[in-house]
């Protein structure tokens, strides 16, 4: 199942499960009608819309995919947005396996409001979190950082709005890992290093890696942060998000319809991963 | 003497785990810790393997003080309750992992992950997940992986625990026999006198964090040092202020022996070739008896029938001590 | 078995202690608190300035029937689809599952260029058609419920599908054999088995849908009193310069979301000492 947050537990059962021959389906009437419903406005709502961006995308023909990437200040705002959001990914990677490492396995006061603050980027509207951020590291920045404006804002913004995704992956993950399996580990020799990259780290890299995959998808199509906090300067901190709305206020659809289909392709990559994870989790057991 | 444990005491907060335990056992022996739930058993068999740091005490493992090496150090081979198997590894690899840690060369590695594996006959699940195995394989596993390392000792908690009756059994004899071939100092934990009374050399029966008694099989059963240890290891009842085996009750219709009490019979339970006969003394004790089913008809034991009971001559007894049984009656 | 104290930390312990909060303070904990701060500058004024401003309290009006509107919707949908999911098996069934997810990780601004690109009024796929019947959906409340929607679709279903699946539909069978409607047996036994997922995904929902921006900016033409929501104002707000009235909306927003988190985390708690 992949409409979860958390990959699953290690089942209980003991063993494969025996594999059934399921019939094409089992839907009863009231079922079938609620499948119905549901696809309805699901195609409504999301896939017809998706759809659309795709075709108005093709619809200018393979130039027309072309076009506006060649168009340098896009060119920029795609890079940029990437190397952004592939360099907070690894942050989170790192950082965000170590906040889950100390909120589950350490003990001290005020460990509950962490618990807290993690959500806080998830709930707080985005605009929000521009200002936010702004408070601290804009014009007059308490600490002497002034990051607003400055491509540096991009990196910021993205770490705000990203840090719940690994931290939820791999806190699950870590809370059902057996100790015990560590303590076999260091009675078969291994120091606390070993143990940690040999046997913690190969059993939470799945909720890593759908972590990471969905931090990545949120920051390459972030924008709300951003807005008050980046200045959208061209070729320096100007996000694609960016100028695919600047090209639908410019009522050039085409062009932003192409640069859309980019950031609509690296999403369904996203859930490629996330399936493909989830599903080698589950065979593992 | 292989292991040498001296004055160890363990707390938990308030929780007194382990008093003053001291204990020694020969190389190459396998022994069982025995005992209830909580009282103190596995908190042992974690602080010979440096897995828990004793409060006080020392414990020296072939006349080398182990007592602050930590568990990478000890050359151990532990095997949990439930498996702790290496869950991303293939069943050789979990094998492997005590000897890739050693830096041991590639081909010395793979041909001894093969023989372990064919002693706990599990060859070709070589490159299978642990998910992949059944409960009792699982365990199998770990034990290879434990025993790969070459361990000088070989702990076991509760190793059978999580298996079902059957497996358990089996298990419970291949582990003698496996040991009978290797040969390693083995101590295991159970609950289960059953098992500790099958499989082990020795028996350290350990309660309230202390040990009550340490002996062979038939010296715990034969001779117990005290109630507790009597109950804990098979059913008991008293008669006439002494706590002795069902079993080792001489019954008769008439006052023939010397110290038999009278006793009328409340209720006869035939389980099998047994019965089980609750009495009553006249002194008011309630006393349980078990016989053949032949030697019961022989004597037309029924309810409301006057009996008197006396115990069998050599009967292992010990006296009554009616706080201390109750304890062993929860366990 | 006794419990066991974990070993005593280490240094590794208090070094990763002191760097995670560090870098918590410095990403959330002190920003936010300044923002409470900025807003209470000068007492309660900023406050009590947005709450008598008509056109603010429009958007804020604005934002809360769309954010109730689309929670209502993303309940039912999100209830019924985890159903399907987990209890019954059809054809697409896996990509169905994968496409749930799709929400979460597309630009907010692609969202919105999608439900223009269709419903636009002007040359709109079927925006043309709908308008012809009287219905106008971008520039319009319709347009921005939509986009709302859209944006928090999948957290209804991802609190809930886990948990239809730990519960297992034995329960569910042994009320079919005492002879209990497909429609009792979910009234009675599943919906109250799964209430607490539902009510965490409507929370979440809700606070998501409350503070959704980039979306809504592009559908909703941002027509004051009309379709301005209270994160457009928040924008609008700053770069007109009135820094001290986009920190009170933005308070408003973030008290909020926080409480919907501390209400969730509670409620989980709550849960976990069951």
């Amino acid at each position: 199942m992949s409409v979860q947050l958390e990959p699953r537990p290690p089942s209980l059962t003991v063993g494969p499960a025996p594999r059934r021959r399921t019939p094409s389906h089992n839907l009863t009437r009231t079922s079938g009608i609620g499948l119905g419903l549901t696809m309805t406005w699901f195609s409504l709502l999301v896939l017809i819309p998706l759809a659309a961006v795709v075709a108005t995308a093709a619809a200018g023909g393979p130039d027309g995919f072309g076009r506006p990437v060649t168009n340098e200040q896009t060119a920029a705002a795609i890079r940029i947005t990437v190397l952004a959001a592939f360099s907070v990914t690894l942050v989170n990677v790192v950082m965000g396996t170590m906040i889950a490492w100390v909120l589950v396995r350490d003990r001290f006061p005020g460990k509950a409001l962490l618990e807290l603050v993690i959500d806080v980027p998830f709930a707080l509207p985005t605009i929000v979190a521009g200002l936010v951020l702004l408070s601290l590291y804009g014009n007059d920045s308490p600490l002497g950082l002034e990051l607003a404006n400055t491509g540096w804002s991009i990196y910021l913004a993205f770490l705000f709005v990203t840090l719940p995704f690994v931290v939820r992956m791999v806190q699950p993950v870590l809370e059902e890992l057996d100790q015990e399996v560590e303590e076999a580990a260091a009675s078969l020799g291994a120091s606390r290093l070993t143990t940690f990259r040999r046997i913690v780290l190969p059993a939470l890299a799945p909720a890593i890696a759908a972590g990471a995959a969905l931090s990545f998808a949120r920051a390459v199509g972030e924008y709300g942060s951003l807005v008050l906090l980046s200045g959208n300067l061209p070729f320096e901190s100007e996000v694609t998000s960016v100028r695919i709305l600047s090209a639908i206020e410019n009522d050039n659809r085409a062009t932003a319809a192409a640069i859309a289909t980019l950031l609509l392709v690296i999403s369904l990559l996203v859930i490629v991963v996330l399936d493909v994870v989830q599903r080698r989790v589950a065979r593992r057991g | 003497m292989s292991i040498d444990i001296t004055g160890v005491s363990k707390r938990y907060g308030h929780f007194v785990a382990l008093e003053g335990i001291d204990l020694s056992l020969p190389r190459g022996q396998l022994t069982a810790l025995l005992g209830p739930s909580g009282g103190g058993k596995t908190t042992l068999l974690r602080i010979i393997a440096g897995l828990e740091t004793p409060d006080t005490g020392s414990v020296v493992i072939e006349g080398k003080d182990a007592t602050r090496l930590p568990v990478q150090k000890r050359n151990v081979g532990f095997v949990f309750q439930h498996y702790a198997a290496f869950k991303h590894l293939s069943v050789a690899r979990n094998v492997a992992f005590g000897l890739e840690i050693r830096k041991k060369p590639e081909d010395e590695v793979r041909a001894k992950v093969e023989e372990l594996l064919a002693l706990v006959h599990l060859s070709q699940f070589a490159d299978r997940l642990p998910s992949q195995l059944s409960g009792g394989q699982r365990q199998r596993m770990a034990l290879a992986r434990a025993l790969a390392i070459e361990p000088t000792v070989l702990l076991l908690d509760e190793p059978f625990g999580a298996l079902d009756a059957k497996v358990r059994k089996e298990l419970r004899d291949w582990l003698r026999r496996l040991h009978d071939e290797v040969h390693v100092t083995t101590v295991f934990v159970t609950h289960d006198q059953e098992e500790a009374l099958e499989v082990a050399d020795e028996i350290v029966v350990v309660n309230q964090g202390r040990v009550e008694q340490v002996g062979t099989p038939d010296q715990l059963y034969d001779d117990p040092a005290n109630d507790f240890v009597m109950g804990f290891l098979g059913e008991t009842t008293t008669l006439g202020g002494v706590v002795l085996r069902p079993h080792d009750i001489e019954v008769d219709r008439g006052p023939g022996r010397a110290g038999a009490q009278e006793a009328v019979v409340v209720r006869v339970l035939r389980v099998g070739f047994e019965v089980r006969v609750s009495a009553e003394t006249t002194a008011g004790e309630q006393v349980t008896v078990s016989m053949t089913r032949t030697h019961a008809k022989a004597l037309h034991v029924d309810e409301g029938a006057t009996l008197w009971l006396c115990p069998a001559v050599g009967a292992a007894t010990v006296p009554s001590m009616p706080f201390r049984l109750r304890d062993g009656v929860v366990a | 078995m006794a419990e066991r104290t974990r070993p005593a930390p280490g240094p590794t312990t208090y070094v990763l202690r002191v760097l995670v909060i560090t870098y918590l303070v410095l990403l959330v904990i002190w920003p936010v608190s300044l923002v409470v701060t900025n807003t209470f500058a000068n007492g309660d004024e900023a406050l009590r300035s947005i709450l008598e401003d008509p056109d603010l309290v429009d958007a804020l009006r604005l934002t809360a029937v769309a954010a109730v509107v689309a929670t209502a919707i993303n309940t039912v949908f999100g209830v019924t689809v985890s159903l399907l999911l987990v209890r019954t098996v059809f054809p697409g069934k896996r990509i169905l599952s994968a496409l749930m997810d799709l929400p979460l990780s597309v630009s907010p601004i692609v969202v919105g260029l999608a439900l223009v690109l269709v419903y636009g009024g002007r040359n709109g796929w079927f925006g043309p058609t709908l308008e012809g019947a009287g219905l106008q959906v971008i520039f319009s409340t319709p347009g921005i419920i939509m986009a709302t929607a859209f944006v928090s679709l999948p957290l209804v279903i991802r609190e809930v599908v886990p948990v239809l699946q730990e519960l297992g539909d034995e329960q569910e069978q042994a009320a079919r054999s005492l002879g209990a409607s497909g429609r009792q047996t979910f009234w009675r036994i599943t919906l109250p088995s799964i209430k607490w997922a539902v009510v965490y995904g409507v929370v979440l929902t809700l606070a998501r849908s409350l503070g959704e921006f980039g979306a809504v900016k592009v559908v909703s033409g941002n027509v004051l009193g009309e379709t301005r929501t209270a994160t457009l104002a928040v924008e609008e707000k700053y770069l007109n310069f009135d820094q001290e009235g986009a920190y009170a909306i933005a308070f408003l927003l973030a008290s909020v979301s926080v409480l919907a988190i501390v209400v969730v985390s509670l409620l989980r708690s709550r849960e976990a000492h069951r």
